[in-house]
């Protein structure tokens, strides 16, 4: 393509059809498409208006056009986009796969049908995904005070309690919208916790994201309600890059759930997001995440490469950052949720449950960066692989100068499943005040035939057996979660390591 | 109820049991002794379905079921009970989930419903007052931190919550103190009934004090080398194997 961002802007962009007669044919296709070896890998036909692969400055204009973005997002994005053409792709990550090809990936992908005032407009095939995946809106907006943003491919098409949470004065909506209607807030926090300069694939995301959610909690203010977003990539060949950003001003508190599953695909999906939480004096985030993508068939082909940069500063005294997440699905995890403890008294927590099978590969872990006075850090990784799986554990405590009476404390398990998979851990501690309190801890265990024997001798099968044995191990992680997470969470891993023994 | 026949089997390609014969009637108590290495624990094993031994020969009928051909979880969902000589730790996994999970897998098998966990905890605290047991044990982790005594206590508990049909005591008084041993004999003898057979295994004649059986069995080299009633197990306590062991040989 040619065309300058500016011609872009001003010229006919849009020129996808707005047809929308297939309806019928997709129910009809409906049926045997379920009929996948991933429970929820199924294909929802639904008309996308889709960009044909390839990235330039063109490409990044027209998204900014369909979003319709002011001028100042745009060139943020180009910025971005400059920067990251000389950036490396990072190598250091324990993972292998084949390079990528930016070019032959679509950048962007929206339903047809958009600005629904209720969840009546919604397209029912979408309604239907949603009830496989046990997640119906219906019952989500009769159920305990969840309000659902719901992400669907990149656009949001259904959004609800919004009139509560505006109520309480709290910000609940996609970031293109937020970009549009409280310039203000984004233009303040956006890329000041994670730079587009900080990686590869933040730098990337800048350039092209397309969605994601904005959050603002006001100052003194507890969210009435647990916000929650489920995500899902459901147009082949369509990178995903999520943008989310998550502001707790003063004195408030917020609790936001992540949960994502993927339909089954051939090609490699690549998924690059960015997470950004900012809790400002005496604020509290709590950040929950349940990722089940699609990990690839037996041989580990098709499934989601997980490169994501999710980070929290802790910009105000005695504030608080809790990251808890529960990652079993993708081919590779590339992902360190971390805490910037920048305010006196700060707390950073990560609480992590990583399950790897098949041939699935994850390099995760967290970083702690102490920098105010007495700010506390807790990490708790569960690292668990089954047959060929590998995983890695990486961690960064790093205590500053300044930082007079940090405390960190550490706990790594890994668990094994059979005698082909392996885990890793590499702890990286930096201390600089000797006032620093640090504590690590770390073990390596197999499920033994004595516990299996036991279990099975009392009546239950291998496969609940495994699955209670590995629930126990995790125990420490599921009990941060939410409630009603820690119960999907129970069953996802069991789920997860179904046929994974023997 | 359990007709064994010339049962063999061997671990690591050595043969422990070497043509063990047994037949063991509805609510009858036998009891299995016999010196160090003679079989005892491989034979709990065998009849509980542990991977690792190898039957060469012989049968054992269950109720008129081939055992040999069952996987573990469905000769206990038919009432085979294994009381563990080492009850094995599960870190994490609560006591009364686990409970929970293997009487429902039970009742499951026999196409019950399952109990809700209000049901359950009403027959849990039933049962705890059978046993006269309290229920410290059952808000921690499977056997995790548990002395010797309060890992057997949790298996009677355990036995009383899946009431099998026929329980495999597999020395159930190693490790414990005199106290203990006569909390869990208590326990055994509160669930002792017409409808459910014992093999009580073990070492020494002190446990039998407790638990009275209806039959004693001498084990030694694989074979069942002498049989009678309780008495047996008063002239093994005081004249030891080694007089049995030799007239057998001879």
């Amino acid at each position: 393509m040619s065309a300058t961002p500016d011609d872009v802007l001003t010229g006919e962009a849009n020129t996808a059809a707005q047809t929308s007669s297939k309806a019928a044919e997709a129910e009809a296709e409906y049926g045997h498409l379920v009929k996948s070896e991933y429970e929820h890998g199924f294909v929802t036909d639904i008309e996308s208006d889709t960009l044909p692969p390839g990235l330039d400055e063109s490409v990044i204009a027209t998204i900014s056009q369909r979003k319709g973005e002011p001028r100042w997002m745009l060139d943020w994005r180009l910025a971005a986009y400059r920067k990251w053409l000389d950036m490396p792709t990072p190598k250091w990550a324990a993972v292998h796969y084949p390079p990528i090809d930016y070019q032959s990936i679509s950048y962007f992908s929206a339903p047809k049908k958009q600005e629904l005032e209720s969840l009546d407009e919604v397209d029912p095939a979408l309604l239907e995904t949603y009830e496989k995946l046990g997640i119906p809106i219906e019952e989500q907006k009769a159920l305990a005070g969840v309000a659902v943003d719901a992400v669907f491919d990149s656009v949001s098409v259904a959004t609800t309690f919004r009139e509560k949470l505006s109520e309480a004065g709290v910000i609940f909506c996609a970031i293109s919208e937020a970009v549009q209607e409280y310039p203000e807030l984004v233009q303040k926090y956006l890329g000041t916790v994670v730079p587009p300069t900080d990686n590869y694939y933040t730098g990337l995301n800048s350039a092209v994201f397309t969605d994601g959610t904005f959050v603002y909690v006001p100052k003194n203010t507890r969210c009435p309600m647990e916000l929650s977003t489920y995500f899902r990539i459901n147009e082949a060949k369509t990178g995903q890059f999520e943008r989310t950003l998550i502001v707790a001003d003063e004195g408030s508190y917020v609790s936001y759930l992540e949960g994502c599953t993927a339909p089954q695909r051939d090609e490699n999906q690549l998924h690059a997001a960015v997470v950004e939480l900012i809790a400002l004096e005496n604020a509290e985030i709590k950040y929950s995440t349940v990722q089940n993508w699609y990990p690839g068939d037996e041989e580990g082909r098709g499934g989601i490469y997980n490169f994501v940069t999710k980070r929290g500063d802790c910009r105000g005294d005695n504030s608080k950052i809790s990251w808890t997440q529960v990652e079993t699905g993708s081919a590779i995890t590339w992902k360190y949720p971390s805490c910037i403890l920048r305010g006196d008294n700060s707390v950073g927590e990560f609480y992590s449950v990583a399950v790897t099978k098949g041939k699935q590969q994850a390099d995760t872990g967290t970083k702690m960066i102490h920098l105010g006075k007495n700010t506390r850090s807790t990490i708790v990784s569960k690292g668990i692989s089954a047959q060929q799986g590998i995983q890695s554990y990486r961690g960064l405590v790093r205590i500053a100068g300044k930082a007079e009476g940090a405390r960190n404390h550490t706990q790594c398990d890994s668990l094994l499943i059979g005698d082909k998979c392996a885990a890793n851990t590499f702890p990286y501690i930096e201390v600089k005040n000797p006032s620093a309190q640090m504590e690590h801890e770390a073990t390596t265990s197999k499920i033994s035939d004595d516990q299996l024997f036991y279990c099975r001798s009392r009546g239950l099968t291998e496969e609940d057996a495994v699955s209670m044995i590995v629930n126990g191990f995790c125990k420490e992680v599921f009990n941060e979660l939410p409630m009603e997470f820690a119960v999907e969470a129970q069953k996802l891993l069991s789920i997860s390591l179904e046929g994974a023994v023997g | 109820m359990l007709s064994v026949k010339g049962l063999k089997a061997e671990v690591d390609e050595k043969e422990i049991l070497k043509g063990l014969d047994l037949d063991v009637g509805a609510g009858e108590v036998h009891a299995i002794m016999g010196p160090n290495g003679s079989g005892k624990s491989t034979l709990a094993h065998v009849l509980s379905g542990r991977e690792g031994y190898e039957v060469t020969g012989g049968s054992v009928s269950f109720e008129g079921k081939d055992l040999l051909d069952l996987d573990p979880e469905e000769r206990a969902c038919l009432g085979l009970f294994l009381a563990f000589q080492y009850p094995v730790e599960l870190p994490g996994v609560n006591n009364t989930y686990f409970l929970k999970a293997a009487l429902n897998a039970k009742r499951k098998y026999h196409g019950e419903e399952e109990l809700d966990a209000v049901s359950f905890m009403r027959l849990m605290k039933e049962r705890l007052k059978v046993l006269h047991l309290d229920d410290s044990l059952l808000k921690r982790p499977v056997n995790v931190g548990f002395s010797g005594g309060e890992k057997k206590r949790n298996e009677i508990f355990q036995m009383a919550l899946l009431e099998p049909k026929l329980a495999i005591l597999d020395e159930t008084d190693s490790g414990l103190d005199i106290d203990a041993l006569r909390v869990v004999a208590n326990g055994v003898n509160a669930l002792r009934g017409p409808e459910r057979s014992m093999i009580v295994v073990t070492h020494y004649q002190r446990l039998l004090d407790y638990i009275e059986p209806d039959y004693v069995h001498v084990l030694a080299k694989g074979r069942i080398i002498r049989s009678g009633g309780k008495e047996l197990a008063l002239e093994l306590e005081e004249k030891g194997y080694g007089w049995i062991v030799d007239e057998a040989a001879a």
